[in-house]
């Protein structure tokens, strides 16, 4: 499509290279995680991530933004190959990528008042003249988050788990970011708590234009509110498509496999016994 | 006529470091002779609170003001620690929601398995290895002899799930209390649990006291349902009617908050206001008769 505004090509990510004489006498050999993926997403499309642990989800989010250098591949985020970029060349283009954590809690600094941890960013990226002027695009954010005021002066501890990751969303949103990464945001949530999460989530989206990677293992979340989605198992990516089409019919078996797996809270008295379409380890 | 095994009946308590807040208000609820009974709610809702209540376990700022917990006719509350852990581990177990830390990291899975078929059973250190090798291999454990030499570390989360499920079943336990077996774990791993608590139950006659926040989970392994709320039971009933009909406007909420793939229009809609408001007032009530009655009897 025309209007990508990132796209990965050949991704291969590999950890462990490093030699550690004390644990393992022989030299290591680096594990891939990724091998070879190829992704891309539009302006203001959501993208979902799906896969079981291991599968690699987290470290394609992670190449995606820059977090982790590839050994092969290129990520193109808006004409740009960010892979070929040294920290200071990616400075500014970090403020159009963002980022939201799963876990809100271990994500905001504890020392920090909601205030200082939304004010720091604005100035740190120059969106604001002055300590006055941050703070007021601070308290728009917190409006546009559903969050009162007073949060300004809370610290993360005195928040509920719900509000906590709206601070987590209003500090990516604040920099009026062209794309945001959320990994896992709303795992650790209640069902009404995360419902309220997501909704706004995708109202910011679809006002803000953001092109959203959305990374889940839930893919009931994923069918929700993405517009394509793209399956990983062990590193590749399985299927990719739409969500309509990959939910109704799915190709890969892998992706059955999965889709089957969800319990659905609707009675069907066949499902706990039907197996599934492959083999799972 | 099916035959009660646990009783619950009534339960209060508080939790004495905010200054007493209520933390469960009345809780009733029934567990049949090889029933698998679903404790859902959010978090708050006590649904791990009632679980420890009966394991005899609750934290320590946590003060049981009312109630009975009757297991065959045993009053669990009133039992002495020594007879509450005659008990435990024999007629009663408990899956726990995180498989690493529950097993000790520095011992093997077969002297794990072993001790409590040694310590309750009687059996010899021999014997109670085949039959923990025999439990492994009833879970699927794919080689139970490596999995028995094995560290915690070695193995998957689903495979310590697994071997935690054996435990649990390994004295032929009466009632088994499943804290949230599956929330840590994979859906594919989870569906292959669930399948495996479930066809160990019915084997084997067991009642199951199954804790969830997952209504979708709920829905497909449990016979009856209690949906709690800030410790209250708001909805009792056998799952099929819960999950299809449900009456309480809170079990009506939930189930329009929790995503579905099948209904992508359907789903994650935020509790209304309204139901809200429903539910505070019902809290308000109970609270306002519980602290009459305490003044009456007080």
């Amino acid at each position: 499509m025309a209007d990508d505004l990132l796209v990965a090509r050949g991704l291969v990510v590999a950890y462990g290279a490093r030699r550690s004489r004390l644990l393992s006498p022989r030299r290591s050999q680096p594990a891939a995680v990724l091998h070879g993926v190829d992704l891309r997403i539009g302006r203001g499309e959501t993208v979902g991530i799906v896969g079981e642990s291991g599968s690699g989800k987290t470290t394609l989010g992670r190449a995606l933004i820059g977090l982790v250098a590839p050994r092969a591949g290129s990520v193109v985020f808006d004409g740009t190959d960010i892979t070929k970029l040294d920290e200071a060349a990616m400075r500014p283009l970090r403020r159009r990528m963002q980022m939201i954590f799963q876990d809100p809690m271990s994500s905001l600094n504890p020392r920090h008042t909601i205030g200082r941890i939304l004010v720091e960013p604005v100035r740190l990226h120059g969106l604001a003249r002055d300590h006055a002027a941050a703070l007021a695009l601070v308290r728009e954010v917190l409006d546009r988050v559903g969050l009162p005021q007073a949060a300004i002066h809370r610290y993360s501890h005195e928040l509920s788990g719900g509000q906590r990751q709206r601070v987590g969303i209003a500090r990516a949103v604040v920099l009026r970011p062209d794309f945001v990464l959320a990994d896992e945001i709303v795992s650790g949530l209640d069902v009404s708590t995360q419902a309220q999460v997501l909704r706004l989530l995708e109202e910011l989206q679809r006002d803000m234009h953001l092109a959203l990677a959305f990374i889940s293992h839930d893919l009931s979340v994923v069918r929700s509110i993405c517009d394509r989605v793209v399956v990983m198992q062990e590193g590749h990516v399985v299927e990719e498509g739409e969500c309509d089409r990959v939910f109704a019919a799915p190709q890969a078996a892998y992706t059955r496999t999965l889709i089957d797996a969800i319990p659905l809270p609707v009675l069907d008295p066949h499902w706990l016994a039907r197996e599934a379409s492959v083999e799972v380890p | 006529m099916s035959k009660t095994r646990l009783s619950v009946d009534g339960l209060t308590a508080i939790s004495g470091r905010d200054g007493g807040r209520p933390i469960l208000r009345g809780v009733s609820l029934g567990i049949d002779v090889g029933e698998v009974h679903g404790l859902v709610g959010e978090s708050g809702a006590g649904k791990s609170t009632i679980a420890k209540a009966i394991l005899g376990i609750v934290p320590s700022q946590v003060k049981i003001t009312a109630g009975r917990i009757d297991f065959e006719g045993l009053d669990l509350l009133s039992l002495s620690s020594t007879s509450l852990r005659a008990v435990l581990g024999r007629d009663i177990a408990l899956i726990p929601q995180d498989p690493l830390t529950a097993l000790n990291p520095s011992r093997r899975i077969a002297a794990q398995l072993t001790d409590g078929l040694c310590l309750k059973r009687g059996l010899s250190r021999r014997d109670a290895a085949a039959r923990a090798r025999a439990l492994l291999e009833e879970v699927q454990l794919r080689d139970p002899d490596r999995v028995m030499r094995c560290y915690p570390h070695q193995l998957s989360g689903g495979m310590r799930q697994r071997v935690l499920i054996a435990a649990a079943f390994a004295l032929e336990p009466k009632l088994v209390i499943a804290d949230e077996p599956t929330t840590a774990l994979d859906v594919t791993v989870q569906k292959q649990i669930l399948r495996l608590i479930r066809a160990l139950q019915e084997r084997h006659g067991t009642s199951v006291l199954f804790v969830s926040h997952d209504l979708g989970v709920v829905a497909n392994i449990c016979d009856r349902i209690t949906v709690l709320y800030m410790g209250k039971v708001m909805e009792q009933g056998v799952a099929a009617e819960v999950i299809a009909s449900p009456r309480h406007a809170y079990t009506r909420a939930l189930l329009a908050a929790s995503p579905r793939y099948d209904r992508p229009d359907a789903g994650l809609e935020p509790i209304a206001a309204a139901v809200i408001a429903t539910l505070r007032s019902e809290i308000a009530a109970w609270d306002a008769g519980a602290s009459d009655r305490v003044a009456r009897h007080g």
